[in-house]
């Protein structure tokens, strides 16, 4: 079926198929869409069933680092709106400087706890390297951003830590170009530039544990006498996906 | 080829495909949202009991009214040249090279990036920016009408009897210190007025968001420091990973901070080479430790570690429980 009537007065145009574009077309859109939906297809980024093995609390500590960072960036929202000194007059800046400063304090529990579970787990076998990079990285990265907060709550503390910072960064020549005991700089890369590098690993990081999913246990054995979801068969894995 | 290496390889060819046991329900949404709900009722709790810490900053001003001799004597300092910020080197000064390790020296790299110059931003340009009394004007002209050498000269020979004095203005020997004791009273009550510290943030402009040339000034005399030592945050006693009042610090900086407590790094003589050294030698040892962590899987022995000590067995007990029965 094809569009065949031109509107009044606008040229003819080349005609243009309705319809579903051809599976195979070399369109740019097409080819990105076709690797996504072949690396990650929707029952792998959004999964409702797990292998049986993950059954553990250790696993939760993943989401509630996310969680965690989802109100980081929340109550950070919230002081970057009313700026750096905001809450040193005010009850509820004071409240929202609180709910930034604890929910620091649980991501780093949690995403410590996280880290450990996976180094206990190898989980970096079976070609999950990556996420385990990507995970290691956005452990530093948070590091570096929650030091960048450190330095800008105008205060004491804040006025003590980047006196004592700048020599070890002036000694290895950083300091040159990453002042902490310039504010604006720090301000800037502690609200906008950090979180996005940490935002864009961390979802770098959940994709690829999407994309490989939960790595078993060590010297697993794939027997079906393992207790399961009775709902769910191992024959149910013929329908699924392949990476 | 082993029987154990053969299982091992095909537990690896295992954890590379997909899972072919079974599988259990896993409402991953749900899972998101309690964890969000969680988390923020938790954080709510905390901030709501503990509150946060917030101890108010120090300003001239109350160092010049709380410890006017440490004040008045860093002053000289500066104006002498003898202060830690005006002996710095790169990236304030040229006054000494900075660090070097193993003949690497990253710090003369950029050169002077925050230009600091003690004497004049510290003590002659404020003075000079406010209506002063007429023995501080003359001062001021005395100071500027005398060649580098003859001010180097005044100075010194100042900042070596106050020193020789104990610290005590009264106490110094009489000699030609030149206008140098009037300049650092006049600053000494320009800051216990207040006045310095509006006029450091302006530093002749509008605007202002660099704050390199009053952490340095404050940091020269032992007010900061003193603050510091009373809050539990020098570096020596886990300070780094430290926090005012009661509060948590950044315990995630309890490596970093442990290597300051190590004698070689922590001497009582302050010339031993890794205790002056410390700062970027141990920055090289915890980016060389971080790069490790990233690379784990790549690192034989340590990606073995978790295979030799079973903790995984009791994150997997369930597993490894059912496996047991069926076997």
């Amino acid at each position: 079926m094809t569009a065949t009537l031109p509107a009044p007065g606008v040229p003819d145009l080349p005609e243009v198929k309705t319809g579903a574009v051809e599976p195979e077309s070399t369109m740019w859109t097409s080819r990105l869409r076709r690797a996504w939906l072949r690396k990650l297809p929707p029952d792998k980024l959004l999964p409702d069933r797990q292998p049986a093995y993950v059954a553990s609390w250790i696993y939760v500590f993943g989401v509630l680092t996310m969680a965690a960072f989802l109100v980081i960036i929340v109550s950070g929202l919230g002081l970057a709106f009313a700026g750096p000194a905001w809450y040193h007059t005010s009850s509820l800046g004071r409240l929202t400087n609180s709910l930034h400063f604890w929910s620091v304090q649980l991501f780093f529990v949690f995403m410590v706890i996280h880290l450990w579970g996976k180094f206990w787990m190898a989980a970096w076998r079976g070609r999950r390297a990556m996420t385990w990079i990507t995970g290691a990285v956005a452990f530093l990265a948070s590091i570096g951003t929650a030091f960048t907060g450190y330095l800008v709550q105008t205060n004491f503390d804040s006025q003590w830590i980047s006196f004592e910072a700048k020599d070890g960064l002036n000694a290895v020549g950083i300091g040159a170009f990453f002042n902490v005991t310039n504010l604006g700089m720090m301000l800037l890369l502690h609200a906008c530039l950090l979180p996005l590098v940490v935002g864009v690993i961390v979802v770098w990081h959940v994709l690829l544990v999407r994309r490989r999913g939960v790595v078993p246990p060590i010297d697993a054995v794939e027997n079906a006498a393992t207790p399961g979801d009775p709902a769910i068969s191992t024959q149910d894995q013929g329908t699924s996906v392949r990476p | 080829m082993t029987t154990h290496t053969r299982d091992r390889g095909k537990a690896q060819d295992i954890a590379a495909r997909e899972w072919q046991g079974p599988w259990r329900r896993y409402d991953i949404v749900k899972e998101g949202v309690i964890a969000v709900v969680v988390v923020s009722i938790l954080t709510v709790l905390l901030a709501a009991v503990f509150s946060s810490p917030d101890e108010p900053q120090l300003t001239f001003q109350g160092w010049a009214t709380s410890a006017p001799d440490n004040f008045y004597a860093t002053a000289v300092q500066e104006l002498a040249g003898t202060s830690e910020s005006t002996g710095y080197g790169p990236p304030y000064n040229t006054a000494a090279d900075g660090i070097s390790v193993g003949g690497i020296a990253p710090q003369q790299w950029f050169g002077v990036t925050h230009p600091v110059d003690g004497a004049n931003d510290f003590v002659i340009t404020p003075l000079r920016s406010q209506q002063q009394s007429a023995e501080v004007t003359t001062a001021l002209a005395a100071w500027d009408a005398a060649s580098a050498d003859q001010q180097t000269a005044w100075a010194t020979g100042y900042d070596t009897a106050l020193t020789d004095g104990g610290g005590d203005a009264t106490a110094v020997v009489t000699g030609d210190y030149g206008p140098v004791p009037v300049l650092a009273k006049g600053l000494t009550d320009l800051a216990a007025a207040g006045a310095l510290d509006g006029i450091l943030i302006s530093q002749g402009g509008f605007y202002q968001t660099d704050f390199t040339k009053q952490i340095l000034f404050l940091g020269d005399g032992s007010y900061l420091d003193d603050a510091a030592t009373a809050a539990h945050l020098q570096g020596n006693t886990w300070g780094m990973m430290n926090e005012t009042g009661s509060y948590p610090g950044q315990a995630w900086l309890w490596l970093y901070s442990f290597w300051y407590q190590i004698p070689l790094f922590n001497s009582d003589n302050p010339d031993d080479y890794l205790t002056s050294h410390a700062d970027a030698i141990i920055f090289y040892v915890m980016a060389v430790l971080s790069i490790g962590l990233v690379l784990v899987p790549f690192i034989p022995g340590v990606r073995s570690l978790p295979r030799w000590i079973p903790i995984h067995r009791v994150i997997w007990r369930h597993y490894y429980a059912s496996q047991r029965k069926v076997s």
